[in-house]
């Protein structure tokens, strides 16, 4: 179904836009021109977060931290296994979608860790990304209380995946 | 905020670096990152220049005022900020359907059209107005009925029944989404009195 999703918006705005006598191809390649501003605003935030990400990871501080913060978890209820997901996740898509792979590798894409990993992944976003991309798009320099409301949310996305699992699996 | 988490993320990073004898792993991670970060961006470009030219042409049919009329009484109660049936309704609800789908190729696009509205209602200023702010809320709870790459994985893997975690995503995705627009709520109450 989803194969149809795109083409039949494509379809209809341009049967509507044609309909309503507007000059597609001209707001086509002007919005095109629009969203090239809105990348060139953009690119500047991706370079400079995902510099900052990398080290973070890259020196182990992440998979450190999720360790100390695995036995705190535990009495939840929550594997030692999933903590370092959840620890990443807010902070890069790519890096928990290899964690993923990896956890369905050793446990088996049917386990209760796999299953968990990934409703975990499919119910939130990275939040650091989306903030510096959708913040950085418009240029907004003060962000008010945005980055704590995205990772309280991140959290609570979390809990009710635990919830999910155990109840609706 | 931002500033903070970046230093934190950087400064942690280094400590344990030095710490733990990773500090040649931080520095190829570092260039790759610039790398991989450009070639993120280029891969993001085709998408953006063309969504935003299809979104533009759905404006200028009417489009994206015709959506806004329609979510108006359901967003309106989310947004009180935002004038009665402005178009930028139209953008918002087109960027939460989009993200239900999976199509988050297209969400993106029409999402960052949306915070530039935002941003031109809050009379250009560089601070996020509360409307900007439960926006990225909703974005970043990321409300999905076909997480598609977590699908993806599972069927590479061999599950015997990948769509079984579609019901209980939604569940915590909806349930994270409620609970972020409460707490948006309690933060834009303490920022207003």
């Amino acid at each position: 179904m989803a194969v149809w999703l795109m083409p039949a918006i494509i379809a209809a705005v341009i049967g509507i836009g044609l309909y309503k006598k507007v000059n597609i191809y001209e707001t086509l390649t002007d919005g095109a021109k629009e969203g090239l501003s809105t990348w060139v605003a953009i690119v500047p935030h991706l370079v400079v977060m995902m510099a900052a990400v990398a080290v973070f990871r890259a020196s182990g501080a992440a998979g450190e931290m999720a360790a100390w913060l695995a036995p705190f978890l535990a009495p939840f209820g929550i594997p030692a296994d999933v903590v370092p997901l959840a620890f990443i996740r807010p902070i890069s898509g790519s890096a928990t979608l290899s964690m993923l792979d990896q956890l369905m590798q050793e446990h088996g894409a049917d386990s209760f860790i796999a299953k968990l990993a990934a409703i975990m992944q499919g119910s939130t976003d990275t939040t650091l990304y989306v903030l510096a991309v959708y913040f950085g798009a418009a240029g907004i320099k003060k962000t008010g209380d945005a980055l704590k409301i995205g990772l309280l949310a991140d959290a609570a996305a979390f809990f009710f995946s635990m919830v999910a699992a155990v109840w609706l699996l | 905020m931002v500033s903070a988490a970046f230093a934190v993320l950087m400064l942690t990073g280094f400590l344990f670096a030095a710490l733990n004898g990773t500090m040649a792993e931080v520095n190829q991670a570092l260039f790759e990152s610039m790398e991989q970060s450009i070639e993120l961006a280029i891969s993001l470009a085709g998408i953006l220049l063309f969504w935003t030219g299809v979104m533009k042409t759905a404006e200028s049919a009417g489009l994206v005022k015709s959506v806004a009329n329609a979510v108006q009484p359901l967003l309106g109660r989310l947004f009180p900020d935002i004038p009665d049936k402005h178009p930028v309704f139209g953008y918002i609800a087109s960027n939460m359907a989009a993200n239900f789908f999976g199509l988050g190729n297209a969400a993106t696009p029409i999402g960052l059209k949306a915070m530039r509205e935002l941003k031109k209602l809050n009379g250009n200023q560089d601070e996020a107005s509360r409307s900007m702010i439960t926006f990225l809320a909703l974005n970043t709870a990321a409300i999905t009925l076909i997480p598609t790459s977590v699908l993806a994985i599972s069927m590479k893997h061999g599950a015997s029944n990948p769509t079984d975690i579609v019901v209980p995503a939604l569940f915590a995705t909806v349930m994270s989404s409620v609970f972020a627009i409460m707490i948006d709520r309690f933060y834009a109450g303490r920022r207003s009195r």
